[in-house]
């Protein structure tokens, strides 16, 4: 198979700090005049990407993951040649079509028409590639009525759908795309992930930076971790993914101290005292993944007997949206008595079916 | 400059061709007087400069009648003197789009240098009626006019890449800008002819290319003044001269661009 990039040694410094000063020629004469022959303090660098290699062959689907301000877009920079590196080498084959925000370029004054022509020939486009994909590109962003208003006219979400909607009409050989999907409504999100979909089996090669694991592993066939600024572990997605989002886990430990939870109410007869995720070996874990058969094991101390308990659960999104809410008692389990001490209990779960994401537990014992 | 930095540009000419237009169509877009402001404004000074120096001051103009002396030379003048002004901010006012794509950095001072045309233009066509006005009947020279403003193009456009460049690494060029274009317009000859310096002074005109290109320009549409052939040629190596120091810095720092802008 052809390479499609190839990427040697990459390494990009910024001087921090260099910014802030210097930046008026005034200052800049003035300071000369004082002092021409004192030299400049030592700059505080950051280097945003350390020796980076990978190759990337023609027709992979390439995520990259990685934390905030770990080095991903200042790579897909760059790559698509927006920035210049410090040093090493960077070879694109092809035409290449990069990505890193939805309607680059807008003018709010012109009209949606115009908007398309322009953002177009900004990403690449010839003329009458636009002319003739216009009436496609319309439908898709599904603006028809708006097409000659200036675009300063347009809702959020109108403008969203115009800039992807000629942005899908690219017809790149390599296409570098930066979180575009972490905006917009959930059909917006879907029309996204369809079109990355078609890039996929149209043979496209794609890097694609993204927060969005289910989609990193659902569309990517190949998966970069990038983590200050070096490439932390390359591979399937999936081994990838699950080795980046073991870092999540607060702490090596496996079980949860619950013990210095500070929202609690109740009496405190009985008190959840830890919680652990255990595989389906029975060994205790500390990433679960989509799919996966495990088990919750909740601990508890009890002060004194406790006569027909009722553990529940209720499972909450980052966003508070409740997903879940479970008990003993909705599931008809009859518990007779806790004895004092100390005691657990077991949800068991065949089949996670959760998108990875970041949950929240509340736990309560009536 | 090398060769692939020039092919780069022309590869992106279409790109050129629209930033050059969004420039025209965003200038006409809201403007009540639309394409008339691109005659009113050589116009009004033309009226300003007639009664102060043609009337007041008695600034000689080669026995040309003053108004179409000073229209002739603000026309092009205007042109130059709003480029520079437009194309110094050219890269800071695209920051969103330098720090977002990929194309050749010159293209934007370019576009700009493309857009004034346009206003050019209207002007040229008032300056035309101005001539007929006047019964200037210009001889074969006229074949020379495009050549010299073209030379004002080139012009604009090299120290328009300098500056842009500049101001993206200091942001206070931008307000020694307007005062730049203001020295620049009483060291050319436009309110007054070349004749009206004293000769020991005249030479150093031929530092200015504006200066030569703007009575080439003048010279060959009026035809009243036999053409000072070695001010043409120095301002015009000048121009050359210049467009190759603005490329060289431009391509020296267009590196830097995306993360210092």
């Amino acid at each position: 198979m052809s390479q499609a990039i190839a990427v040697e040694k990459l390494s990009k410094k910024f001087i921090l700090g260099a910014l802030q000063r210097d930046t008026m020629l005034r200052e800049r004469v003035i300071s000369l005049l004082r002092a021409p022959f004192r030299r400049s303090a030592p700059p505080n660098v950051l280097w945003a990407l350390r020796d980076v290699s990978f190759r990337v062959d023609a027709g992979e689907v390439v995520g990259i993951i990685g934390r905030n301000g770990a080095g991903k877009s200042t790579l897909l920079k760059v790559l698509s040649k927006i920035t210049h590196p410090t040093s090493g080498k960077v070879r694109v084959n092809g035409r290449v079509a990069s990505l890193l925000e939805v309607g680059t370029g807008f003018h709010e004054e012109l009209t949606g028409r115009e908007n398309i022509y322009l953002n177009g020939s900004i990403l690449g486009m010839k003329h009458n590639e636009v002319a003739a994909k216009l009436d496609s590109i319309v439908n898709f962003a599904g603006v028809a009525q708006f097409l000659d208003t200036p675009i300063k006219r347009y809702s959020t979400g109108m403008r969203l759908r115009l800039g992807f909607a000629v942005a899908a009409h690219l017809d790149p050989d390599v296409l570098v795309v930066d979180e575009v999907l972490a905006v917009g409504d959930a059909g917006f999100q879907r029309k996204c992930l369809n079109a990355m979909e078609g890039l996929r089996t149209g043979g496209r090669t794609v890097l694609f930076v993204s927060h969005n694991m289910a989609a990193v592993e659902n569309l990517c066939t190949r998966c970069l971790w990038i983590d200050s600024g070096e490439v932390r572990m390359d591979g399937s997605p999936r081994e990838v993914i699950e080795a980046y989002m073991n870092t999540f886990a607060n702490s090596r430990e496996t079980m949860a101290d619950l013990r210095s939870v500070k929202n609690r109410r109740g009496s405190g007869e009985i008190r959840y005292t830890g919680m652990e995720y255990i595989s389906s070996s029975g060994e205790p874990i500390t990433v679960v993944r989509s799919g996966d058969a495990f088990t919750i094991r909740f601990h508890y101390h009890a002060e004194k007997p406790i006569v027909f308990p009722s553990f529940g659960l209720r499972m909450y999104t980052e966003m508070g949206a409740l997903v879940t809410d479970t008990s003993t008692w909705h599931h008809a389990i009859e518990i007779p008595v806790v004895p004092p001490g100390d005691g657990y209990l077991d949800l068991q779960i065949d089949f996670l079916n959760l998108l990875p994401t970041r949950s929240y537990f509340s736990l309560w014992i009536s | 400059m090398n060769s692939e930095w020039i092919a780069d540009f022309w590869r992106y000419r279409e790109l050129l061709y629209f930033l050059a237009w969004r420039d025209v169509k965003v200038r006409y877009k809201q403007a009540a007087l639309g394409a008339s402001w691109a005659v009113i404004q050589p116009l009004l000074t033309m009226i300003i400069f007639t009664l102060f120096f043609g009337g007041l001051a008695r600034v000689p103009s080669d026995g040309i009648p003053y108004p179409l002396f000073s229209f002739c030379a603000l026309v092009p003048w205007t042109y130059f003197s709003t480029i520079l002004g437009h194309a110094g901010n050219s890269l800071i006012s695209n920051a969103q789009l330098i720090t977002k794509v990929y194309f050749p950095r010159a293209l934007l001072p370019a576009a700009t240098v493309l857009s004034g045309l346009v206003d050019f233009s209207v002007g040229a066509v008032v300056l035309v009626l101005m001539m007929m006005y006047y019964h200037v009947k210009p001889g074969w020279p006229l074949l020379l006019a495009p050549l010299f403003f073209a030379g004002m193009v080139v012009l604009a456009f090299s120290v328009s890449m300098f500056l842009a460049a500049l101001n993206v690494r200091y942001r206070d060029v931008k307000y020694a800008l307007p005062f730049l274009v203001q020295i620049w317009l009483f060291v050319t000859p436009i309110i007054y002819p070349v004749t009206f310096l004293p000769a020991k002074i005249r030479p150093l005109l031929a530092f200015n290319p504006m200066a030569g290109l703007l009575e080439g320009f003048r010279s060959s549409l009026l035809g009243r003044k036999q053409m000072d052939w070695r001010l043409e040629g120095i301002s015009v190596a000048i121009t050359l001269v210049l467009l190759v120091i603005g490329a060289a810095y431009f391509r020296k720092t267009e590196k830097t661009f995306a993360d210092i802008v």
